[in-house]
């Protein structure tokens, strides 16, 4: 069987394959969105964690030679954004939100300015996972070869499920999100599961991030994110606030942004960058229609005070 | 299981210059129910706050069972075995009764297996006088149902002493003497004592053992409530001798001209779901229509859509031409209003008295000019109203929050109430006033009536109700499911209707 005769079935391919690609940093960044949110704050500035975390991730990976510790020291530099997102919003009259924003700012900064020197050099990628093995057909191999952190992810948002559903830690960090005054009354550290909350959130950014820079094809550069980070926040609204919807709403953004380039793939190069806005187009939707005044909005964790 | 004997020694507490708690003492028996009575700010909730950790005395101490004890969290008074109820209750409104109850002890379970862990909670919670369902959301219980939910988390933990900050302020008469009636039964048994913060006479005579009376952070009378009158009781809290309840105008017959008419009225409540459905009623010229009802019935949506702040469905007119709450429409129709919190609801915390006392008519001659203030006039109108409406302020420019709760509802029903008033709209105006503004609420409410205005008067307060209205609807559910005339009226009756228990 030759490429060739295939025929239109390379569309769907194409999008398939483009969807696992980008949907795993809407997941990681995503399910941290979800953390963070469910401990009662907002953490906007999740773009900045995310560029961070791919130029921690791709220089880490191009000195030790171990992708796996960029992975890790992604992580790290997320959490540290995080911590540093907890602690200012801890003080009192400070606002999450402009605190996020100015973290976008300063996240994208740093990256840009630390990964200067990273732009050359060629840092080893992380493994994929060549599912396609038993097709001849390149489009299926190329559509199946599938990242490893992809399937961490997937494990992440159900190890989340049962995190909020099935523990106590879990269901003490739902009390703190949804009502502060009965956190308070059952004597649980609000400040402190918040804090943690948003470093856990910002460490799943900062591993999406080094997705970006460490996975296919493997550079880092300044352009790398399109704003994911933001629209995550989006994802999460979208999810109502449940990891496994959020694992879903993830593919569904993956398979718009893969949208555009898979046309071009099969030849339909008119309206490129029309296509290309799918998930923007996705984003605004999505909020048009989840703000809307006559639709009930129970699931919000109170104290992020979303009504009105 | 013995209750513990707690007391509470010359406990003193300041917020910076403000003396909250001024060397109160209170000792609670073993086995009794103790009832807290005082006005809004004589430092019931402070006391309570600092007997469960979450205030520090500057000065005295807690006594459990005749040995010192330091509260320095609400974890140290859970060991103690002291748990509060609160007025806002401290549920989580999105996970269920169950959940509420695991994640209320005091060490939290690693891993929940949630069949195992329903089938132990049942066997617990059978043993309990209140039955509340266990996998329903918090957030879909009624409120009696919320407060049993909480009484129940309590005694799930164990707790030996209770405190209940004004449990039935949400609650129907017949519930509350139900939840009450439990807690009191639970004493008697010797398996608890309970703290009964209330202002309301009736459930303190009924239902506790001892009595201490607060004012101004002092503790002012203390003893057994059978050795006290309401008349003493009364005067301690207000501090100077009662002078009688208002007396009620003649009553005049009512005109005919309908002033207020609402058709069939719909409105959503802030999650999207209809919280008023298909609601008509009408007020006379001359009559104050009364509504009770447990609060969330949609008596707050009712409001707000009759005065446009909601979007509606259905008509609303006023003396026979529509009404949207334009401010055009507010001065032709002279349609008032006194909301509850006023300052919140009513004022600008920010501006000034003076400016305060001119939102309704700052944009009228003689307060502006064109497009330019008078502030001239504007000053003569707030001493006007100031001096006739006896406000007490540090000044006119002071700002609207230096006020006390008193002084901003005077300073609000003077704004109203001299405007040409056709229809007044009160909610709940007299939460959180003092005993002496409330009576002056009621008194200003009477005149305006007796001055021909039609009056519309939601209120939680059954007694406050039937002391004013001529007629009273009952809203249960988001509809009017009761009317009965001033004379007909039978509190047990309309406390059924309150409760949803008999369909219209």
């Amino acid at each position: 069987m030759d490429a060739a005769s295939i025929g239109w079935l390379a569309l769907p391919l194409a999008i398939l394959g483009g969807a696992i690609r980008v949907s795993t940093p809407f997941i990681f960044v995503s399910i941290g969105e979800l953390i963070t949110e469910k401990s009662g704050r907002i953490n906007l500035g999740l773009e900045g964690t995310l560029m961070l975390g791919a130029m921690a991730g791709y220089g880490i990976s191009y000195l030790s030679g171990s992708p796996w510790l960029g992975v890790l020291s992604a992580g790290l530099a997320g959490m540290a954004f995080g911590l540093l997102h907890g602690l200012l919003c801890s003080v009192k009259r400070v606002n999450d939100t402009a605190i996020g924003i100015s973290l976008i700012v300063l996240g994208t900064g740093l990256a840009f300015f630390l990964g200067k020197p990273l732009i050359e050099p060629k840092a080893p990628p992380l493994p994929s996972i060549a599912l396609g093995f038993w097709s001849s057909v390149p489009q299926v191999r190329a559509a199946l070869d599938v990242n490893a952190l992809f399937f961490v992810g997937i494990a992440l948002a159900f190890a989340v499920y049962v995190f909020l559903n099935r523990t106590g830690w879990g269901l003490m960090l739902r009390t703190v999100g949804d009502s502060e005054e009965a956190a308070r009354a059952l004597g649980f550290p609000v400040l402190r599961v918040r804090i943690i909350a948003t470093m856990a959130g910002g460490f799943l950014a900062g591993v999406g991030g080094s997705f970006l820079s460490l996975s296919y094809p493997g550079s880092w550069s300044e352009g790398l994110s399109s704003g994911q980070g933001i629209m995550a926040v989006a994802l999460v609204i979208f999810a109502r606030w449940r990891s496994i919807n959020a694992l879903g709403a993830s593919l569904l953004f993956g398979g718009a942004g893969a949208l555009g380039p898979a046309l071009q793939g099969i030849g339909v190069t008119g309206y490129y960058y029309l296509f290309n806005a799918a998930p923007y187009v996705l984003t605004l939707a999505i909020m048009v229609a989840s703000t809307s005044r006559a639709a009930p909005f129970a699931d919000a964790p109170g104290e992020l005070k979303l009504h009105r | 299981m013995s209750v513990p004997q707690v007391e509470l020694k010359n406990m003193t507490k300041r917020f910076g210059a403000n003396l909250a708690l001024n060397n109160v003492s209170l000792p609670i028996r073993s086995g009794t129910v103790h009832a807290l009575l005082g006005e809004n700010g004589a430092g019931k909730s402070t006391l309570v706050k600092c007997l469960v950790g979450f205030y520090h005395p500057d000065e005295g101490h807690i006594q459990v069972d005749g040995r010192e004890h330091r509260l320095n969290s609400p974890k140290d008074a859970d060991a103690l075995g002291i748990g509060m109820v609160y007025q806002h209750f401290t549920l989580v409104p999105s996970m269920t009764v169950a959940q509420n109850l695991v994640v209320s002890s005091a060490t939290l379970p690693a891993y929940i297996n949630w069949q195992s862990e329903l089938k132990r909670l049942a066997r617990v919670t059978r043993k309990l006088p209140f039955h509340v369902p266990l996998d329903v959301r918090v957030s879909q219980l009624s409120a009696g149902e919320k407060q049993k939910a909480e009484i129940v988390k309590q005694l799930y933990l164990g707790r030996k002493l209770l405190i209940l900050d004004e449990p039935t302020s949400v609650l129907t008469p017949a519930e509350a003497d139900e939840v009450l009636g439990h807690v009191r039964s639970l004493t008697r048994t010797g398996a608890l004592s309970a703290i009964l913060i209330s202002h309301k006479f009736r459930e303190v005579r009924r239902f506790a053992d001892d009595v201490t009376v607060l004012r101004r952070g002092a503790s002012v009378r203390t003893g057994a409530v059978a050795d006290l009158t309401d008349d003493a009781l009364a005067e301690a809290m207000i501090g100077e001798p009662v002078s009688k309840m208002v007396q009620h105008a003649p009553k005049l017959p009512p005109k005919p001209n309908v002033v207020l008419s609402i058709r069939d009225l719909c409105a959503n409540g802030d999650n999207g779901l209809p919280a008023v459905k298909d609601l008509s009623l009408e007020v006379r010229a001359g009559e104050i229509v009364g509504i009770a009802g447990v609060s969330g019935n949609g008596q707050l949506e009712l409001v707000e859509a009759m005065m446009g702040q909601r979007d509606r469905n259905g008509t609303i007119a006023v003396s026979g031409s529509s009404f949207n709450g334009t401010r055009k429409e507010i001065a032709r129709l002279g349609v008032y209003g006194l909301p509850q919190e006023p300052l919140k609801n009513a004022c600008i915390d920010r501006m000034s008295l003076a400016e305060n006392l001119a939102l309704r008519n700052f944009d009228r001659v003689p307060l502006c000019r064109g497009i330019a203030m008078n502030y001239r006039a504007l000053a003569e109108q707030a001493e006007r109203l100031v001096a006739q409406f006896r406000v007490k302020a540090p000044g006119l420019n002071a700002s609207m929050s230096a006020l006390s709760g008193g002084n901003v509802q005077r300073a609000v029903l003077a704004r109203e109430l001299t405007q040409d008033v056709r229809l007044l709209v009160a909610s709940n105006p007299t939460f959180g006033l003092d005993f002496v503004a409330c009576e002056e609420t009621y008194r200003r409410i009477l005149e305006a009536r007796n001055g021909g205005a039609a009056v519309l008067l939601i209120s939680e307060d059954l007694d406050e109700l039937l002391g004013l209205v001529d007629r009273l609807l009952v809203m249960s559910g988001g509809r009017i499911v009761h009317e009965v005339s001033a004379e007909g009226a039978d509190k047990r009756v309309i406390g059924k209707y309150m409760a949803g228990m008999k369909a219209a």
